[in-house]
C-alpha cells in the first residue's frame, strides 16, 4: 500500500503549472489536486505517475464566484465548499444537497470539484451535475485555452476530452432560474460508497405543465448523460406520479447499464428507474423546501 | 529514482525536520516523528483511522503526501490532552464506552474534535453522517455517537 516513487513539483502560478505539465505529461506526469482518487490509486499502484504536479499552491484557483449568469468553480474549490449554498438560488441549494453524498466529510475537505470531473469516475456526483446542467469546462494547455462542453467532455469511464498536457482550471455551471424545481437521488450500498445509480432532475412549471426539463443519470453507464427520451416524456406534462413514472420508464429503456461483479445490468437499470422517479418526486415536493 | 526532500512539519505546535521521499504520506511522516497515536489502517482512504486535523479540517493523513503538508498546522491525538487533563472528547469516549479495542479511536477523536470546533450546533442526522466517515468494528458506533453528543452538550454548556 505504498505509492511508487515519483518526482514532486509544486508550481506557484497557473503559467508555471501549464509549462510543467507540457514538459512532464509525455514523461507520465500528472496533476495532483485534492488527491482523494489519485492517491488511493497510487497506493494500489493502479497509477504510477513518474511526476506529480501539485497545483495546491497555485494562486487564483480557489474561488467559486458568480459571473455572467454562471457559477465559475476554480480547480482548487473543495467539495466541502458546497456544504453551504454557493452563489444562492436553486443551483446553490442543489449543489449543497449533492455534495452531502460525495465520499465522507474528511474526503470532502480535500477533494475538488474540478478534480472529480477530470477523474471522470462513472459514479462521480459532480460529473452528473456537469452533464445534466451542460457545464462548460475551461482547459488550459501549451496550445492555449479552450472551453469544452460537458457533453463532449465525458468520453467514458475515467476518460475525458482533456489532453494529457491540459489542466482543467475551471468549471462553469449555468445559474438556474429562481423557479427551478430540482431533485437528486442516489443508491449506494453504504453511506459514502460508490453509487450504483443516481439521477438529477431539474425543470420549471408554467401554467401547470413542465417546461425545460433536464434529466441526467449517472453511475449506470460509463459516463453520466442527459436522457433525451426521459426529458421528452416530461415536457408538456403536468408534474406528478404519472409523468414521473413515464420518464423513469423512458430512462430505463434508454440506458445501457454497466455490468460489474456486484450488479447485473437489469438490476442497475431498475435502480436507475427508481432514482429517476425519486429525483422527480423530490423536485415536485422537496422535503423541507418550499415547492 | 525519486529524490529525498527536506521538509519541516508542524505537529501539535512543534516543528519536526524530516528527510523523506515525496511518496511518503503525511501518515507515514507523522509516525516517523515518533507520534504513533495516529493509526495506520487501510492506507487508501477508507477506514479513517489516520484522521488528523490539517489547518483545522479533518483529513485522511494517508491521502496527502507529507511534502504537501509543509506550512500547515497539523494536529494529532497526542495534542488533545493538556498535560494529564484529558480533552472533553476523550473524557466523553471513556464515559460513554466509545472505545473498545482502541484501533479506530485516535481517528474518531480527531473527527469528533473537528465537529466540536467547526460545527458545534450540528444536528443529529448530520452528526451520524460525519461519524459514518470512519470505521469501527467493535462498538457498533452507539457508544461513539453517545460520546460525541455528550461532548457537544458539554461544549454548549449543558453538562450531561
Amino acid at each position: 500500500m505504498k505509492p511508487a516513487p515519483f518526482a514532486y513539483h509544486r508550481p506557484a502560478t497557473l503559467d508555471a503549472a501549464v509549462r510543467l505539465l507540457a514538459e512532464l505529461a509525455p514523461q507520465d506526469g500528472r496533476v495532483l489536486a485534492g488527491g482523494q482518487s489519485l492517491v488511493p490509486m497510487m497506493a494500489f499502484r493502479l497509477a504510477r505517475p513518474a511526476h506529480l504536479i501539485d497545483i495546491n499552491g497555485v494562486a487564483g484557483l480557489g474561488d467559486a464566484t458568480v459571473r455572467d449568469g454562471e457559477l465559475r468553480i476554480g480547480a482548487l474549490v473543495r467539495h466541502a465548499a458546497f456544504h453551504r449554498p454557493a452563489g444562492g438560488g436553486p443551483l446553490g441549494a442543489m449543489l449543497a444537497a449533492v455534495a452531502r453524498h460525495i465520499g465522507h466529510y474528511p474526503i470532502r475537505t480535500r477533494g475538488t470539484f474540478c478534480g472529480s470531473l477530470a477523474n471522470a469516475d462513472p459514479a462521480a456526483e459532480w460529473c452528473l451535475v456537469a452533464a445534466t446542467l451542460d457545464a462548460a469546462l475551461r482547459a488550459v494547455g501549451p496550445r492555449g485555452e479552450r472551453l469544452i462542453a460537458a457533453r463532449a467532455f465525458f468520453r467514458g469511464a475515467m476518460e475525458t476530452a482533456l489532453a494529457a498536457d491540459e489542466l482543467l482550471c475551471e468549471a462553469r455551471l449555468p445559474a438556474l432560474p429562481p423557479d427551478t424545481r430540482w431533485g437528486f437521488a442516489e443508491f449506494g450500498r453504504r453511506a459514502g460508497d460508490f453509487a450504483l445509480a443516481m439521477a438529477l432532475a431539474a425543470y420549471r412549471v408554467e401554467a401547470g405543465i413542465i417546461v425545460a426539463p433536464r434529466l441526467g443519470v449517472g453511475a449506470v453507464e460509463a459516463a453520466p448523460r442527459r436522457i433525451a427520451a426521459a426529458e421528452a416524456a416530461l415536457a408538456g406534462q403536468a408534474p406528478g406520479a404519472a409523468a414521473f413514472r413515464a420518464a423513469a420508464e423512458a430512462a430505463m429503456a434508454a440506458l445501457d447499464p454497466l455490468a460489474d461483479a456486484a450488479s447485473e445490468p437489469q438490476y442497475r437499470r431498475e435502480l436507475a428507474g427508481a432514482m429517476v422517479y425519486r429525483a422527480l418526486m423530490q423536485a415536485d415536493a422537496p422535503p423541507g423546501r418550499p415547492g | 529514482m525519486s529524490e529525498f526532500a527536506e521538509i519541516a512539519l508542524t505537529v501539535n505546535g512543534r516543528s519536526y525536520p524530516l528527510r523523506l521521499e515525496p511518496r511518503r504520506t503525511l501518515l507515514d511522516a507523522i509516525r516517523d516523528c515518533g507520534l504513533t497515536g495516529t493509526h495506520m489502517g487501510c492506507e487508501h482512504g477508507v477506514c479513517g483511522a489516520c484522521t488528523v486535523l490539517l489547518d483545522g479540517e479533518p483529513v485522511r493523513a494517508c491521502l496527502i503526501f507529507a511534502v504537501q503538508a509543509q506550512g500547515a498546522a497539523i494536529r494529532t491525538v497526542e495534542g488533545l490532552a493538556t498535560g494529564d487533563a484529558l480533552h472533553a472528547v476523550q473524557r466523553a469516549f471513556i464515559a460513554h464506552h466509545g472505545v473498545q479495542c482502541g484501533f479506530c479511536t485516535p481517528g474518531f477523536l480527531m473527527l469528533a474534535t473537528a465537529v466540536l470546533e467547526r460545527e458545534p450546533d450540528i444536528g443529529d442526522d448530520a452528526l451520524l453522517d460525519v461519524l459514518s466517515s470512519n470505521l469501527c468494528r467493535c462498538t457498533g458506533y452507539r457508544g461513539i455517537v453517545a460520546a460525541v453528543r455528550a461532548a457537544l452538550a458539554e461544549l454548549r454548556g449543558g453538562r450531561t
